[in-house]
């Protein structure tokens, strides 16, 4: 059984998973307290003969304590989000000068287009590989997602990242890994029949490795698969 | 009468009207129709002592465009059913020139005949992440029986333009599903939306005469009434090519067709209603 | 407030003596009581069928792709020899969601106990408009009759999610369902329309006929928090008929509000759909909120804690809820500034509910606490609302949401809301109005064997279902092993398809408990709870008409154990003169 987070390998990553356990610990001592309060009254105020319930409507100071705890509490946990959300996802976080690349989501593929020797985007000497996302470590990487049909979601879980693909719209996200390796993007969002093997492989090269790979496609033609 | 005996009266008022939509219409639920079941008794059979034949080969010219290679390591159970790296073809052609995946069919000439829809199912299957034929030829309300041979997930989307259209998936191997095509079309584009490479096409035609050519461009339609007919070769890329024959009592005709590489580009017809048989208004898309 | 403060009037409305034929009496009838025990009737059947639905699902889960036992009965459309296809699997999902929020819970809630309870707690004859309430379940009826229907159409029933979003749900080339998902939009749009009406009855009849003397903070708390949902409803339903409609148009005439080719936005709809759907969550808990206090202060024999900050914390839901809705969005793509603002006000939501929370503790602190079955499912409902609102934190968080959105965080979570949340506190007001809508009582003995079942089944269901999240595991997904993140998981999903039979097992169960009592159970005394609000003061079941005399109210509505008094309840309607009005 496996039960908690996959390995994280992005640098978004630690701030997400620290603010889930920051959570956690809070919520979890919520919860003891109303459990266990809950059976602790349950058990001490159980019906016994001779005794009648205390006759009270309600204490002021109670209400005040048990609205102003949480409130603090919940303001405190959104600031820190808030901030930790600008970081992310505000488009002033989003670093210069990085890896730009360009996803479009189909039924049921991921559609990659990378920037061809000119490392720019959106011109002639672009390539699409068809379900297969690589970029280099501790290098930040963008990418502008799209998709042609109806909502797709990228989830990549070991970087911690998932963001919709609306047909319509770019999308950016940026994200930066800490580790090689290979993983897959997953499908988050209902979209057809094949929503639940909508996958593609994801690959995390050293940065040297990544250029070898990289040349190797801008050099020649594209294998192209699916259009 | 007490309120405890309304409980009775309102359960049954509100639940067994609700049961009631339960048997709606069960049943309708094909994706093709079956009109085409109810073929007429009296259909003119083809007495086999008249019947004749049309074959040919359909030839190509030119320079066949170079395939691409496609990348199945995402589906290893495929790919280790291909000893060759498995290419998108859009043109196949023979060693002596042939060209494979035409669909040969008589377009005029049968007039108002109707023929009893063969018993014997037309197959497409999925095998190696690749359709198996690439073009499969069925008459109208004949069934097509779709199989998945591959342990993974496949759809076959169809999108024809005449007939009623179904998308349905396969998840694992050994499924098979049987759908039928009320009236004639050519061609009918299938897909398969977890391959994006995957395709084919499914030509429909009112009458049992069609024949998709072999890997060397061969076909053979027998059976025919004799008679004076158009016949027309539809290729994918390359578009169609007609012609006109005529067959006399026991006899086969030779009908050769040819494409050249000029040809790709061109229009290639699809969704297209065919043969006179049927009446004009029947071609509402 | 002042204007809401005002003395109620009590409108006093003919009460009918003459015999009425058998259709008008039982079938098309205008009694409230009557189109409640219609409601409660045929919301168990659609319970029943979303309950079914989850099995199929838990099954596919659970085995996939395994035959399923009695699967073959089933089309070959939806599954060949017994196997789940994926386009059935998707079907199933959404309808589930369906009919589990549009034709279970939500008229549990409010068609079943709105429509019999507000006459008899506020004390009045019948609603203030009659012969639309009838309508009202008519409609209601219909619109879950279309929606059951659309499972028997060429191409199935829809397959885009309760929540619909387009484009799958307006193109049929991207879903494969055309006619189903017409379906889907008619019948939910009649529903709407029947929500509506019942919406208005309730409005108008809380504020226009309350007995004398029934001022507003007498009311008892199921009316505040059935009051406060009809608003909620009225405001936030026409936003989703509009909406619906657009989606009609996109899917039937070729309008494209909602896809992009030519101009539309997807994520318009997910802005009005859950426009509608954030106050709709209120709507699922709120009422479900008011029993639970009702059935807490009774079962502990003690006013409840801090009334008035009860009924502030449900208005302060009730207007928040309609400023929260962007959570649902912050991976869709919506402009991440918005997104901060939504999570301040989603976080600041979660306080109105934990005072809530902690005044039903107040409210057991220093009781004398009797354990009847409802008693059970009423602090059922308090331990699992509460983790249900504990998770909702994580979500409520912008950058944890990038994990866990669109996982079985998110499914975990919305299940302790609203099974272990409102279906908790339905149970427990099916079990504690039961002797008086029918005059007959559920055996205790019974009905705890049901709470235990229900109560341990539930949390093996669905507490795994976070750590399934954690690990991964996106909603909707028909076979999760395909993906390599998720390879290890399997005996989890295995374990939990089989609480969950056995949950569905324990609903069979009550099912049977229900219609036993129905015509077996012991008679009903009047008030066999002991409890203080007005319907207890009246025969069970109640006559046409319920008061040939209107009662008067002294009293706030739940004075309990008072010092002075004998007994240890004093009904609402009982003289002050017995005992002084402490409250307030």
């Amino acid at each position: 059984m496996d039960w908690s987070f996959p390995i994280n390998i992005s640098t978004q990553g630690v701030g997400i998973d620290n603010m889930f356990w920051l959570i956690f610990w809070i919520t979890g001592a919520a919860f003891l307290i109303v459990e266990v309060g809950v059976l602790w009254f349950l058990w001490k105020y159980r019906a016994r003969d001779g005794h009648k319930a205390r006759y009270t409507h309600g204490h002021l100071g109670a209400e005040i304590i048990w609205t102003t705890i949480p409130a603090v509490t919940m303001v405190a946990l959104g600031i820190m989000s808030g901030q930790m959300w600008a970081d992310i996802r505000s488009p002033s976080s989003f670093p210069e000068n990085a890896l730009t690349i360009g996803v479009s989501a189909k039924q049921f593929e991921w559609n990659v287009t990378y920037p061809g020797a000119d490392r720019v985007l959106g011109n002639e000497d672009d390539f699409t590989i068809r379900n297969r996302f690589e970029f280099p470590v501790d290098e930040p990487v963008i990418v502008r997602l799209e998709s042609e049909d109806v909502i797709h979601s990228f989830f990549i879980p070991e970087m911690r990242v998932k963001q919709d693909a609306v047909p319509g719209m770019t999308i950016p996200i940026w994200f930066e890994a800490t580790q090689t390796g290979e993983f897959q993007i997953a499908c988050a969002e209902l979209c057809g029949l094949g929503h639940y093997r909508m996958r593609a492989r994801v690959v995390v090269h050293e940065a040297d490795a990544f250029n070898r790979w990289y040349d190797e496609h801008t050099g020649a033609a594209q294998v192209a698969a699916a259009d | 009468m007490s309120f405890r005996d309304s409980t009775w009266v309102a359960l049954f008022a509100a639940v067994a009207l609700g049961c009631g939509g339960g048997d709606g219409d069960a049943g309708s639920s094909d994706g093709g129709g079956d009109a085409g079941s109810d073929a007429p008794a009296a259909a003119p059979a083809v007495d086999p002592a008249i019947a004749a034949t049309v074959s040919g080969t359909v030839s190509f010219t030119g320079t066949a465009p170079a395939g691409t290679a496609i990348d199945m390591s995402e589906e290893p159970a495929c790919a280790e059913k291909h000893t060759t790296t498995p290419m998108i073809q859009p043109v196949r052609v023979g060693d002596g020139g042939g060209l494979g995946d035409v669909f040969v069919y008589v377009k005029e000439g049968l007039g108002d005949m109707t023929f009893p829809t063969p018993a014997a199912a037309a197959v497409l299957d999925q095998n190696g992440c690749e359709y198996a034929p690439h073009v499969v030829g069925v008459m109208a309300g004949q069934d097509l029986n779709i199989r998945n041979s591959d342990p993974v997930l496949h759809n076959i989307n169809t999108q024809p333009e005449i007939n009623r259209g179904f998308n349905v998936s396969q998840p694992r191997a050994g499924m098979e599903s049987t759908r039928t095509f009320r009236d004639a079309e050519v061609m009918i584009p299938v897909k398969c939306d977890v391959h994006g490479w995957m395709n084919a096409y499914i030509g429909v035609t009112d009458n049992p005469y069609h024949a998709v050519s072999s890997a060397d461009g061969s076909f053979t339609i027998s059976g025919l009434p004799p008679g004076e007919y158009v016949i027309e070769a539809w290729h994918a890329t390359l578009g169609v090519s007609t012609q006109t024959i005529t067959v006399g009592d026991a006899e086969t005709g030779t009908a050769d067709f040819s494409f050249s590489e000029d040809m790709a580009g061109g229009p290639v017809p699809m969704g297209e209603t065919v043969d006179l048989a049927h009446p004009a208004g029947h071609t509402a898309g | 407030m002042a204007t809401m403060m005002a003395e109620p009037t009590g409108v006093p409305v003919r009460v009918e003596e003459h015999p009425q034929s058998f259709i008008r009496k039982y079938i098309f009838s205008t009694d409230h009581k009557i189109i409640g025990i219609q409601f409660l009737f045929t919301c168990l059947f659609f319970l029943l069928i979303g309950g079914l639905l989850a099995v199929m699902l838990r099954f596919q889960l659970g085995f996939p792709g395994a035959t399923m036992p009695g699967g073959s009965l089933l089309p070959e459309t939806m599954a060949p020899d017994g196997i789940i296809l994926p386009e059935f699997y998707n079907s199933l999902v959404t309808m589930h969601g369906t009919f589990m929020v549009f034709f279970a819970v939500m008229p549990l809630l409010v068609g079943v106990y709105a429509n019999y309870l507000i006459p008899v707690q506020i004390g009045t004859h019948d609603m203030a408009f009659p012969r639309l309430n009838m309508m009202s379940y008519w409609m209601f009826l219909v619109s879950g009759l279309i929606m059951l229907s659309s499972f028997w159409v060429i191409g199935g029933a829809s397959a885009s999610g309760w929540t619909q979003y387009a484009p799958l749900s307006a193109s049929p080339e991207a879903s494969g369902v055309s006619t189903g998902q017409i379906l889907w939009i008619v019948s939910i749009a009649i529903f709407a329309f029947s929500s509506l009406l019942g919406s208005v009855n309730y409005i108008t009849t809380i504020i226009n006929q309350r007995a004398p003397g029934m001022t507003w903070l007498r009311l008892p708390l199921v009316i505040w928090t059935l009051f406060i949902t009809a608003i909620l409803g009225l405001l936030a339903i026409p936003v989703l008929t509009a909406a619906l409609i657009m989606l009609l148009f996109d899917q039937t005439i070729g309008t494209t509000f909602f896809l992009p080719d030519t101009g539309g936005q997807p994520l318009l709809w997910q802005h009005l759909f859950w426009f509608f759907g954030h106050p709709e969550v209120y709507i699922l808990i709120l009422p479900g909120m008011g029993f639970v206090s009702e059935i807490i202060a009774n079962g502990s024999r003690k006013p409840i804690f801090g009334y008035k900050s009860m009924v502030y914390a449900i208005i302060a839901i009730a207007g928040l809820g309609f400023i929260v809705w962007g959570h649902h969005m912050f991976q869709s793509g919506m402009n991440p500034a918005l997104g901060m603002s939504f999570m301040i006000t989603t976080l600041i939501i979660a306080v109105p509910s934990a005072i809530k929370v902690f005044n039903w503790m107040g409210t057991m602190w220093g009781g004398s606490i009797r354990f009847h079955t409802p008693f059970l499912f009423a602090v059922g409902f308090v331990m699992l609302f509460a983790i249900g609102g504990f998770s909702g934190i994580f979500m409520a968080s912008s950058p944890v949401d990038i994990f866990i959105h669109d996982t079985y965080f998110i499914v975990a979570h919305i299940h302790y809301v609203l099974f272990g949340g409102s279906l908790f506190a339905i149970f427990g007001a099916i079990y504690y109005w039961f002797p008086k809508m029918f005059g007959r009582m559920i055996n205790e003995t019974a009905g705890k064997i049901h709470f235990f079942l229900t109560f341990v089944l539930f949390n093996l269901v669905f507490f795994p279902m976070h750590g399934l999240g954690m690990a991964g595991m996106m909603r909707r997904i028909y076979e999760p092993a395909q993906y390599e993140h998720l390879s290890g998981i399997q005996d989890t999903n295995t374990m939990v398809s089989w609480a969950a039979f056995g949950l569905f097992a324990s609903g069979l169960y009550f099912m049977v408990l229900f219609f036993w009592s129905l015509f077996k159970g012991k008679p009903a005394p009047e008030n066999p709870w002991e409890a203080t609000t007005l319907e207890w003061t009246l025969p069970s079941p109640p006559m046409h008409g319920n008061w040939k005399e209107l009662p008067t109210v002294y009293h706030g509505p739940y004075e309990y154990s008072h010092p002075d008094m004998e007994k240890d309840w004093l009904l609402q309607n009982e003289r002050p003169d017995v005992v002084s009005p402490a409250h307030h």
